[in-house]
């Protein structure tokens, strides 16, 4: 996945980034009308027969983010990731079939169908998790970076996903500080995407936002428009290195837009539909492949990377609906050695 | 075998920590002031013998002193952390609850927090309401994680050695005005968690505490005994997984259990004890807590949440009527 000493070329590069994207939309594409059905909540009814069930955070029209990141890390960097994790998964490398295991609840998912996609999660890619709470995974990301610096683990580093809501909450305030007051290799990563839930974030903050407040703690900070993944790509493979070098924190805040509600069920009907149409103008996906064919890249080969992406997904569909479900017995399991659940 | 003559619960732990840090590069300390030696000396000379990158002083950032704690585990490292007093753990609730308690389970097994979160609880005197709460009862309800509750110097040094190895989050609950309090240290005893001690047999009654709570009970078994009640007096030491084999069998024998503690009586955690006790042998049960209210400052306030040898003679007494 390091993109940054492999000596490719642009186009490789940029079809590259091209591909996580359109993996990512395609996943996500699939898992929500995989959900259909599936959750009690915004008003809408619970079917029950949906194959993906409970929650599911979306990260439509996020993509560039995780892909421009995430294409400058090494399987030995760790990444901690939000509710909306499919995106941050992917693109660290996850297996795309076991990811659709998971959301489907099944045993051959990489929580053994303990997590579904609220805890989507890789640990053998040194993706630690995505978390159900807002801002949680921000202190674990900070520990993560302490642990490499007190285990030597140099040029190593951590990259913490956030959104723009997180930011309101006291823990990205104490973690910002820990990172900087022990010069961890942490690269937080502000996904701002305007949204708090279902308020919208803006109101709701006080002074300029993530930028400010990071440089307020002498974290340096950057921001991108977080749907041009050249962009993208090219400040973060910057902020890598500094943090790899030893450089301490830093923040790249980028600023993009959630095309979905909260939830998948959650059909935003609270959001000026002005402001949706005109996100959807800058769509990273769609922005992408104009600046790839306008560089020589053909329409066919970014056609077959699209399509490969969707029969990727057929097949993880179908794989992921003919896998077993756990053993009941699964669900004793993994609580603790001593004393673990058996006794009511 | 390295006898230490005279120990405090303090220099006790001091010493299970340095033993556990001398075997495994991978244990660090962090929190609030260990570098001083912790503010009750339970960390003394450990920043100067492993250095600061290892006893790690911290801001006062409760959340991400125990978030960082499981980024730590999960990274490789097995973190003591540090939260001064219980009071102060809520701060670091969602860290502790949502996230050391469930990674394990929510990831399917794909990673481990080996982390022990030393949170001392307990009336600590004249500390008012917001430093002097036991809130074991709410840590034992929580599945994935231990909750350890050590009442002499002996089982202090023991069992956090224990807690350092068990590989699991670990809720370990020192007794705040337990420091100061003296005994002999074997280097070489290891307490297994979950294993009860028993400070003194009997056949009429069964009395189970923990913690501090234990010194009332030792000093109402010496009534008892005075009057010709010899109680079967059991410490539970860990509070999850709890020694039901040792209890059951003494309530089976004794048909007679009085549960005990420091924190307040109303969904504590004796209640889940006598509720066993009661379904598993058919014994009379009973339980004695504080009052449901927040512990006072003024002496005559703070003393009605204390629960003393006199009230226990007396629920021991009445449950042998």
């Amino acid at each position: 996945m390091d993109s940054s000493n492999s000596g490719a070329t642009p186009e490789i590069i940029g079809k590259a980034l091209y591909r996580t994207m359109v993996r990512i939309r395609a996943f996500e594409n699939a898992a929500e009308a995989a959900s259909q059905g599936g959750v009690s909540a915004y008003g809408q009814q619970a079917a029950g027969s949906a194959k993906v069930r409970g929650p599911l955070h979306l990260s439509t029209g996020q993509e560039a983010v995780p892909a421009g990141v995430c294409a400058h890390l090494r399987v030995s960097d760790y990444l901690t990731s939000t509710h909306r994790g499919h995106g941050h998964t992917l693109a660290k490398g996850a297996d795309l079939v076991r990811m659709m295991c998971e959301l489907f609840g099944k045993a051959t998912g990489f929580n053994g169908g303990k997590g579904g996609s609220m805890h989507i999660a890789d640990f053998s890619v040194g993706m630690l998790g995505a978390n159900g709470v807002v801002a949680a995974g921000l202190p674990i990301a900070v520990g993560a970076a302490h642990a490499q610096k007190v285990l030597k683990k140099n040029g190593d580093i951590t990259v913490c996903f956030f959104g723009d809501g997180a930011i309101n909450r006291g823990p990205f305030l104490e973690a910002l500080n820990w990172a900087r007051v022990y010069d961890l290799p942490v690269l937080f990563v502000c996904e701002d995407n305007r949204w708090s839930a279902t308020t919208a974030s803006g109101p709701m903050t006080a002074g300029e936002g993530a930028s400010a407040r990071a440089a307020s703690m002498d974290i340096a900070a950057t921001q991108v428009d977080g749907n041009d993944v050249f962009s993208v790509h090219e400040t973060a493979g910057r902020l890598v290195r500094e943090v790899r070098d030893g450089g301490g924190p830093r923040l790249l805040h980028a600023l993009t837009y959630r095309v979905k509600g909260h939830v998948s069920v959650d059909l935003a009907a609270y959001r000026d539909p002005a402001e949706l149409a005109a996100a959807l103008e800058t769509d990273p996906i769609a922005r992408a492949r104009g600046h790839l064919l306008s560089h020589g890249v053909s329409a066919a080969t970014l056609d077959a990377i699209e399509n490969a992406a969707r029969d990727e997904v057929d097949t993880a569909l179908a794989i992921a609906d003919a896998a077993p479900w756990p053993d009941a017995s699964a669900a004793f399991s993994d609580v603790q050695t001593i004393g673990a659940g058996q006794w009511h | 075998m390295a006898l230490n003559k005279d120990l405090s619960y303090s220099e006790a732990a001091v010493l299970a920590v340095q033993r556990e840090m001398e075997a495994d590069a991978r244990v660090v300390v962090l929190g609030e002031d260990v570098g001083r030696g912790g503010i009750f000396g339970q960390y003394k000379g450990l920043q100067q013998a492993f250095g600061a990158e290892r006893v790690i002083d911290t801001p006062i950032s409760e959340a991400a002193i125990m978030g960082a704690g499981v980024g730590m585990a999960l990274a490789g490292l097995r973190p003591v952390v540090e939260m001064r007093v219980v009071d102060f753990a809520l701060c670091g609730m969602d860290e502790l609850v949502n996230q050391a308690a469930k990674n394990r389970f929510m990831f399917g097994g794909q990673g481990r927090v080996p982390l022990v979160a030393r949170l001392p609880g307990g009336i600590w005197d004249a500390s008012a309401a917001q430093h002097s709460q036991s809130l074991e009862a709410w840590f034992a309800h929580l599945p994935g994680v231990v909750v350890v509750s050590p009442s002499t110097p002996q089982d202090n040094y023991s069992l956090l050695r224990a807690a350092l190895q068990c590989g699991d989050p670990v809720v370990y609950i020192e007794h705040k005005t337990l420091w100061g309090l003296r005994g002999d240290v074997d280097e070489d005893m290891a307490v297994p968690l979950g294993k009860a001690r028993r400070v003194r047999e009997g056949n009429a009654i069964t009395i189970v505490s923990w913690s501090k709570q234990v010194q009332a009970c030792a000093a109402a078994c010496d009534a008892l005994a005075a009057e010709g009640i010899e109680a079967d007096l059991i410490d539970l030491r860990t509070l999850w997984p709890w020694d039901r084999e040792t209890v059951l069998a003494s309530c089976a024998r004794t048909q007679r259990l009085l549960v005990v503690h420091e924190a307040v009586q109303v969904a504590g955690f004796g209640a889940e004890i006598a509720a066993s006790a009661a379904e598993a042998t058919g014994c009379r049960v009973a339980r004695l807590g504080a009052p449901r209210i927040p512990v006072g400052y003024a002496p005559v306030l703070e003393a009605q949440s204390r629960v003393g040898a006199e009230a226990v003679v007396a629920a021991a007494k009445k449950l042998m009527g």
